[in-house]
C-alpha cells in the first residue's frame, strides 16, 4: 500500500522541530508500523538523508521502549496495542498518517521521534521499590497472598512505563503510571514498609519532574497498551490521603 | 477541588430544591424565602442562616476556582509544544475535555447575572426583595426569552460539570475500584440530570405560561 506520513523531524534537543511529508510505496500490511519506519529510514539513508529516529527495543510489546502518537494517539488506533505490535493491515493504502513523538514537558525532545523518559525514573527512584533481604528466594507459599489480591498487583504490574498515560492525558499527567507501582507494590505485604513513604515520595517527584495534575478524564486508561484502569488513581489517591494525614 | 465541588453540590440540590416552591405559588414561595431569612429567630440573629450559608459557598467557590486556576497553569505548562493532530478523547469522562474548563466559564457569567437578577435585583424588574416570587415570574417572562435561554444554556453547561465533577470528587477523595467507579459515575449522571432538570423546570415553567 500507499502512505502519506508527516513525521515530526527535530535535529537534536535545542533545535525547532516540524512535521515533515513522506510518500512511501509499497508497504506490505504483515509489517509492523515500526517495520514500516525501518522501511522508510533505509530509503532515506540510500538517498543520504538523515534517518528518522524512533525508540524501540523489544518489538513484542513488553519493554516500554517504543513510544510514537500516531494521528493523535498514543500508541496509534489499535486499543491495549503498543506501537511495535501494531501492523499495517489497521491502515488502507493512500492513508495520510501523522507521527509525533509523547508531547510533555517532562518528556523532552531528544531528537525526532526520541523522548527522554528519565522524568518516569526519577519516580520510581523516589519510592517505587521495596526493600527486601538478598540471599537465597524464599519458598513460594511463605507469605501466604489471596488470590484476588495477587491478580490486582499482577495487572498493575503490567505497566511497562511507556509513557502513552502522560501523552494521552490533556493535562499531561503521571497519575496513571504512579497508580499502577502504588497499586502493584501496595497490595503486596512485601510493599508495605515503604508504602507511605513510597506514595509521598512518589508524587513529590512527580510534581517535581513538571507533569499535570489529574482531572480523571480517563484518557490514560483508554491509551494504556496495558489496559491499565482508573482503579488504581483511586488506590492512589487514598493512599495519598493516609500518607498526608499521618505525615501532618 | 473535590471537597469544595462536593460542598457545591450539596448546595446546588438544596437550592434546586427549595426553587420547587414557586410551583406551590406566590404565597408559599415567598413564605419559604422569608422562612429562610428568619431561621432560628429569636435565638439567632437575623439571617444567621443565609450568613453562614452565603460566607459557606463564597470559601468554596473561591477555593474551587483557586484550584482549576492552579490545575489549569499545571496542564498549560506540562505540555509546551501541542500535537499537530488531534482525536476525540475516548476515555470513561470523554465528555468532560471539552466542556469542564469553558462550561466553568459559562456557569461563572451566569452566577454573576443570577446574582444581580435575583439576588440583588439590579437587572430585575421586581426591586422588592421580599417577593422573591415575582421576581421570578419577571425575570422569565416572555418578553425576557434571552434570560431564559441563558439561564437554560448555563443549566446545560452546569450538566456536563455535574457529570464529571461528581465523580472526579468521588474518585479523589475515596478511590472506589472499578465496581464503585462505575456506580459512582451512573450516581452522577443520574444527580446531574435530577439538579439541571429540577432548575430548568421554572423558567421553562414561568416562559410558558404554566406558573405565573
Amino acid at each position: 500500500m500507499k502512505l502519506s506520513l508527516r513525521i515530526w523531524r527535530q535535529p537534536d534537543a535545542q533545535a525547532e522541530g516540524k512535521m515533515v511529508s513522506y510518500e512511501i510505496d509499497e508497504v506490505s500490511e504483515d509489517a509492523s508500523f515500526l517495520e514500516m519506519l525501518d522501511v522508510l529510514n533505509e530509503r532515506l539513508i540510500g538517498e543520504g538523508e538523515d534517518p528518522v529516529a524512533f525508540d524501540h527495543d523489544c518489538r513484542e510489546g513488553i519493554c516500554g521502549a517504543c513510544s510514537l502518537v500516531i494521528d493523535g494517539q498514543p500508541h496509534g488506533p489499535q486499543a491495549a496495542t503498543t506501537t511495535c505490535q501494531l501492523h499495517m493491515r489497521k491502515f488502507k493504502d493512500g492513508d495520510k498518517i501523522d507521527i509525533e513523538p509523547w508531547r510533555a514537558g517532562a518528556f523532552p525532545v531528544i531528537k525526532d521521534l526520541v523522548v527522554d523518559r528519565s522524568a518516569f525514573d526519577r519516580i520510581i527512584q523516589a519510592g517505587g521499590y521495596i526493600s527486601a533481604p538478598t540471599g537465597t528466594a524464599p519458598d513460594a507459599h511463605a507469605v501466604p497472598i489471596p488470590k484476588q489480591d495477587a491478580d490486582a498487583a499482577f495487572s498493575a504490574a503490567a505497566c511497562i512505563g511507556c509513557g502513552a498515560c502522560v501523552a494521552a492525558c490533556p493535562n499531561g499527567s503521571g497519575m496513571l503510571f504512579m497508580g499502577a507501582k502504588v497499586a502493584h507494590l501496595g497490595l503486596m505485604p512485601q510493599g508495605q514498609p515503604e508504602r507511605h513513604t513510597r506514595v509521598l515520595g512518589m508524587v513529590a517527584a512527580h510534581d517535581d519532574a513538571g507533569f499535570g495534575g489529574c482531572t480523571n478524564t480517563g484518557e490514560c486508561a483508554a491509551a494504556c497498551p496495558k489496559e491499565i484502569g482508573l482503579d488504581v488513581i483511586g488506590k492512589l489517591n487514598r493512599d495519598f490521603r493516609k500518607a498526608a494525614i499521618r505525615a501532618a | 477541588m473535590a471537597v469544595s465541588g462536593v460542598l457545591l453540590v450539596l448546595f446546588l440540590i438544596v437550592h434546586m430544591a427549595g426553587n420547587l416552591h414557586v410551583f406551590e405559588g406566590r404565597e408559599e414561595m415567598n413564605a419559604y424565602a422569608h422562612g429562610l431569612r428568619t431561621f432560628g429567630e429569636p435565638l439567632l440573629p437575623h439571617e444567621s442562616l443565609l450568613w453562614v450559608l452565603r460566607i459557606g459557598l463564597i470559601a468554596a467557590a473561591a477555593v474551587h476556582i483557586w484550584s482549576a486556576v492552579v490545575l489549569t497553569r499545571r496542564a498549560l505548562a506540562a505540555r509546551p509544544v501541542r500535537y499537530a493532530s488531534k482525536k476525540p478523547a475516548k476515555g470513561e469522562s470523554r465528555h468532560a475535555v471539552a466542556t469542564m474548563r469553558w462550561g466553568a466559564a459559562v456557569v461563572f457569567l451566569f452566577i454573576i447575572w443570577h446574582l444581580l437578577d435575583l439576588t440583588f435585583r439590579t437587572v430585575n424588574p421586581v426591586k422588592d426583595v421580599p417577593d422573591a416570587y415575582g421576581a421570578v415570574v419577571a425575570t422569565f417572562s416572555p418578553e425576557r426569552w434571552p434570560v431564559t435561554v441563558f439561564y437554560l444554556l448555563a443549566l446545560f453547561a452546569l450538566y456536563f460539570h455535574l457529570r464529571h465533577g461528581i465523580w472526579s470528587a468521588v474518585q479523589t477523595i475515596s478511590g472506589p475500584d472499578t465496581k464503585w467507579r462505575k456506580r459512582t459515575q451512573a450516581i452522577g449522571l443520574a444527580v446531574a440530570l435530577i439538579v439541571v432538570l429540577g432548575f430548568a423546570i421554572v423558567p421553562i415553567s414561568v416562559t410558558f405560561g404554566l406558573v405565573s
